[in-house]
C-alpha cells in the first residue's frame, strides 16, 4: 500500500516505520524541509541540540544504553561535517547509529553550492556504510536498509544523506517488506566444529582466561558469559568496552587488561595457555607490544566480525558469530565434555591469578598536601549511586579511574569513547543514555578539558528535562598528557596547564545553564556533595570536585612496551612468581 | 617488481554510484598500494566485475579481502592464482618511427601478434593484448625505436575451466 507524500513526510514516516522515538539534531537550510513534518510526528521526539558533534554523542549514548539504534539528523555542509568525529567514535566502537543529513539539490551537487560538502565521501571510511539519495522514492528502502545495517552484524553508524529537491518533491511512501542487500549477509551462527574445537582446547588447557571484549555487550550476552565461566571456573578479564560484561564482584573477574589494567588481569593475559577471546579485537592498548602478548598462549577468537579475527594475532580456533549463540554453545558443548569425565582442572592457575589480584589490587596514593584525591571521588560515587547507575566517561585519567574505580555489575551502564578516544563525549552521551532510560541515574564523570569541548549540552539538558549528573573530576590540566609529560618529557609541562580551578568558574557556568552547581575540595565532604547531587532529579547538576592534579594513572604499560612490563605504581614492577608451566 | 607477490583478485560488486570510491578508498585506507584495476558490467544486469592486481604478501592480502568482504556493496570476492586462471592486459604503445624503421617497427609488432591501428609519418601506433610477460619483451623490443607514450589497460582475468566466480565459494568467511 502506498500513499503519496513528500521526500521529507516520506523520510519522516519511514523513521517511524523503523521505530524511532527520539532524534537529536539540529536543522538547517538542506535539511530544513524534513524538520517541517517532524514537527507534527505524534511518534518521534525530536531534541534540539547545541551542536551536532552532541547530537552524534547523544545518539551513540542512547544506543549504547538501551541496545537500541540512534538517530541523529543535520544539515548539509557543516552540519554534516560536524558529526563526522562522532561517526567515526560508533565506527571504532561499533554503534548503531543513523545519521541522516540533508545535502544540497542534486542539481546543485559538485558545484560547491554553500554548505555543500561530499559527506558521503567524507565518511566512507567511518561508516558502515552510508548512502546518497536523490531520488524521493529511494527514501524507505534507504531508511529501511540504513537501520537493518547498523543494528545487525557487527553494529556501527549509517549515513543517509538525502538531497534537498528529493525532499520536496512528491513521491509515495512504500515501507519495504523486504530488504535486499545480496552483499550483507553477517554470519551470526558458529560453526559447530569449531565449537567442539574450542570445548576440548578449554578443557586440555592448564591456565585458560576468557579475554572479554564489548561484542559481549552488544550481543546481549552477559548470561550466557556468566554461565560458561561459572561452569568452567574459567577467569575473566573485561576490557575497557566490556566493563559490565561480568560482575565486578564475582571473584573471577580479574578486572580490566591493557595500558591502565589490573596486574592480575595483564598478569593473567600474559602467563595464560589459552586466551578465549570474545568480541574483542586485540586492540594495541589491550596487547601492548604485540609480539610479547600473551606469549604462551593457545588463541581462540571468537567475533562477529571474520576481519577482526587474526589481524593482529594468528589464531588456532577462529570463531564467527554472535557472540551470544558463540557462548551459549561452548557451554553445552562443555558441559557435554565435564559429563564424559573432561573437566579441565584450573585450581592451581586460580589461586595464582588470586593471588595477584590481592597483591596488586587497585589502589592509590592519598595527596600529602591535603588536597582530594581524584580517585576517592570516583571511588565514592561508584558506591554512592551504585551499580544500578549509568556512568558516561571522556577520555583520559578521569576516564580510566572510572573504568578502575566504579564496580560495574550490568552490562550498559559504562559508556564511553574507548577506540577514538574522543574528549568531549561524557555530557552529550549521558544526554542521549538518560533520555533513553528517563528513569535511570546517569552520571557524566568528566574531565575538565573534555566538559569545556562540549558543555553547551547542559542547555539542551535543562529546557528538555534531562537531568544528568556531571562529576567534575577537575585537576586544572589536560591531565593524561600530563601524566605522560611528567613521565616521559621531564615533567615539562607543554600547554597542558588549563588553570581551570579559576576559569571558567563551573559552577557559575552550571547555574547559567540552568543547572546546579556544586563544589567540593575536601575529601570530608565527598559523600555529602554526591548524597546532595543525587536528591537532585529536575535539572542537571554539576559538581566540580577540584582534585590534586598530580595524581596519576597506576597500573601502567608504557606505549610500544611489552605487557610484562607492567609497572604497578611508578618505579614498582610486580613479582611475578615462578610459573609452573 | 616481483612477481612473486603480485596477486589478482577478481571481485564482484553491485553497480552503483560510489563502489569504485568506496574500494579505493578501502585500499588506501589500509595501506595497499592498487598497481592495476579493470572495471566493467558482467553477464549480470547490475552486477560489475572489478579485477584488482595488488603487490602484497598472503597475510595481509587474506585481511584487505575480508575489509572488502565487509563492504554493503561487494558480493563475491576470488583470489585467482596464477596457476589456474588466465590474465590478459592490452596496450597501446606509440612508437617513433622513420621511413627507415617503419618496417622493422611493423615486423616486431608481427611477431608479437599485435596490431597497428594507427599510422602517421614519424610515429605508429601499435595495439597489443597479452600477459604482463608478453606485453613486457614486447616493450623491451620496441624500446630502442623510441616509445612515445605507454597506455595500459589493467589486468583482466578469470579462472580456467568453466565455473565462474559467480557459482565459486567465497574465499573468506
Amino acid at each position: 500500500m502506498s500513499e503519496k507524500m513528500t521526500g521529507s513526510a516520506s523520510l519522516v514516516r519511514s523513521l517511524e516505520s523503523a521505530g524511532v522515538e527520539v532524534v537529536f539534531g539540529i536543522p538547517g537550510g538542506a535539511i530544513l524541509p524534513a524538520y517541517d513534518p517532524l514537527m507534527d510526528s505524534e511518534k518521534i521526539r525530536h531534541i534540539l541540540v547545541r551542536h551536532e558533534q552532541g547530537a552524534g554523542h547523544a545518539a551513540e549514548g542512547y544506543a549504547t544504553a538501551t541496545g537500541r539504534v540512534g538517530v541523529c539528523m543535520a544539515t548539509s555542509g557543516p552540519g554534516a561535517t560536524n558529526l563526522v568525529t562522532a561517526l567515526a567514535d560508533a565506527h571504532m566502537d561499533s554503534v548503531p547509529i543513523v545519521a541522516i543529513t540533508g545535502q544540497v539539490a542534486s542539481r546543485a551537487i559538485g558545484t560547491d553550492a554553500f554548505q555543500e560538502a561530499d559527506i558521503r565521501g567524507i565518511t566512507f571510511p567511518i561508516t558502515k556504510h552510508n548512502y546518497l539519495i536523490t531520488d524521493p522514492a529511494d527514501i524507505p528502502q534507504a531508511i529501511a536498509e540504513a537501520f537493518h545495517i547498523a543494528a545487525t552484524g557487527r553494529p556501527g553508524p549509517v549515513l543517509v544523506d538525502i538531497s534537498k529537491d528529493a525532499l520536496q518533491a512528491q513521491t509515495e511512501f512504500h515501507w519495504p517488506e523486504k530488504l535486499d542487500l545480496p552483499g550483507y549477509k553477517p554470519t551470526t551462527k558458529p560453526h559447530n566444529r569449531q565449537i567442539k574445537q574450542a570445548a576440548r582446547l578449554i578443557t586440555e588447557a592448564k591456565r585458560p582466561v576468557l579475554y572479554i571484549g564489548g561484542g559481549v555487550i552488544k550481543a546481549g550476552a552477559a548470561p550466557e558469559l556468566a554461565m560458561l565461566a561459572e561452569l568452567a571456573q574459567i577467569p575473566v578479564v573485561t576490557t575497557l568496552m566490556a566493563r559490565g560484561a561480568f560482575p565486578d564482584t564475582n571473584p573471577l573477574n580479574l578486572g580490566m587488561p591493557g595500558m591502565h589494567g589490573t596486574v592480575a588481569a595483564v598478569g593473567s593475559l600474559q602467563e595464560a595457555d589459552l586466551l578465549i577471546a570474545v568480541g574483542t579485537r586485540f586492540d594495541d592498548r589491550v596487547t601492548g607490544e604485540l609480539s610479547s602478548f600473551a606469549p604462551k598462549a593457545r588463541i581462540i577468537h571468537a567475533d562477529i566480525d571474520p576481519a577482526e579475527i587474526g589481524k593482529n594475532k594468528p589464531v588456532e580456533v577462529p570463531i564467527v558469530g554472535d557472540a551470544r549463540e558463540i557462548l551459549a554453545a561452548l557451554t553445552v558443548a562443555l558441559q557435554s565434555q565435564h559429563d564424559r569425565g573432561n573437566a579441565g582442572d584450573y585450581a592451581a592457575w586460580r589461586s595464582r591469578v588470586f593471588g595477584w589480584k590481592q597483591t596488586y589490587s587497585l589502589g592509590y596514593d592519598e595527596p600529602t598536601d591535603n588536597s582530594l584525591a581524584p580517585q576517592y571521588v570516583i571511588e565514592r560515587l561508584g558506591a554512592i549511586a551504585g551499580p544500578d547507575a549509568i556512568y558516561a566517561a571522556g577520555v583520559g585519567q578521569h576516564q580510566m579511574w572510572a573504568a578502575q574505580f566504579v564496580e560495574y555489575e550490568n552490562p550498559r551502564t559504562w559508556l564511553n569513547s574507548g577506540g577514538l578516544g574522543t574528549m568531549g563525549y561524557a555530557v552529550p552521551a549521558a544526554m542521549g543514555a538518560k533520555v533513553g532510560l528517563p528513569d535511570a541515574v546517569v552520571w557524566a564523570v568528566d574531565g575538565d578539558g573534555c566538559f569545556q569541548m562540549t558543555n553547551q549540552e547542559l542547555a539542551t539538558c535543562t529546557i528538555n528535562d534531562i537531568p544528568i549528573k556531571v562529576a567534575l573530576i577537575n585537576n586544572s590540566s589536560l591531565g593524561m598528557v600530563r601524566q605522560w609529560q611528567t613521565l616521559f618529557y621531564a615533567e615539562r609541562y607543554s600547554n597542558t596547564d588549563l588553570q581551570s580551578h579559576e576559569f571558567p568558574d563551573f559552577v557559575k557556568l552550571a547555574e547559567a545553564y540552568g543547572a546546579v552547581g556544586l563544589r567540593c575540595d575536601s575529601a570530608a565532604d565527598v559523600d555529602a556533595t554526591i548524597e546532595k547531587a543525587m536528591a537532585i532529579n529536575d535539572r542537571p547538576v554539576v559538581v566540580d570536585f577540584r582534585v590534586h592534579r598530580d595524581a596519576m594513572v597506576w597500573p601502567m604499560v608504557a606505549a610500544g612496551s611489552s605487557n610484562d612490563e607492567i609497572k604497578y605504581a611508578r618505579d614498582i614492577a610486580p613479582k611475578w612468581d615462578a610459573s609452573d608451566e | 617488481m616481483s612477481e612473486t607477490n603480485r596477486r589478482t583478485l577478481s571481485v564482484l560488486v553491485q553497480d552503483v554510484p560510489g563502489v569504485l570510491a568506496r574500494i579505493a578508498s578501502l585500499f588506501s585506507r589500509r595501506g595497499f598500494n592498487i598497481e592495476s584495476l579493470a572495471v566493467g558490467t558482467t553477464e549480470k544486469p547490475g552486477v560489475s566485475r572489478m579485477t584488482i592486481v595488488v603487490q602484497c604478501d598472503e597475510q595481509p592480502l587474506e585481511q584487505v579481502t575480508k575489509q572488502l568482504n565487509k563492504l554493503v556493496n561487494v558480493l563475491k570476492i576470488v583470489e585467482l592464482g596464477r596457476e589456474n586462471s588466465v590474465s590478459r592486459e592490452l596496450i597501446l604503445v606509440k612508437v617513433r618511427c622513420t621511413r627507415e624503421t617503419r618496417s622493422h617497427v611493423l615486423e616486431t609488432a608481427q611477431l608479437f601478434r599485435a596490431k597497428v591501428v594507427d599510422v602517421a609519418p614519424e610515429s605508429v601506433v601499435i595495439e597489443a593484448t597479452g600477459n604482463r610477460g608478453k606485453l613486457n619483451a614486447l616493450l623491451r623490443v620496441l624500446e630502442p625505436f623510441g616509445i612515445l607514450e605507454i597506455i595500459q589497460s589493467g589486468a583482466v582475468a578469470t579462472s580456467r575451466g568453466s565455473k565462474g566466480i559467480g557459482e565459486r565459494a567465497l574465499r573468506s568467511a
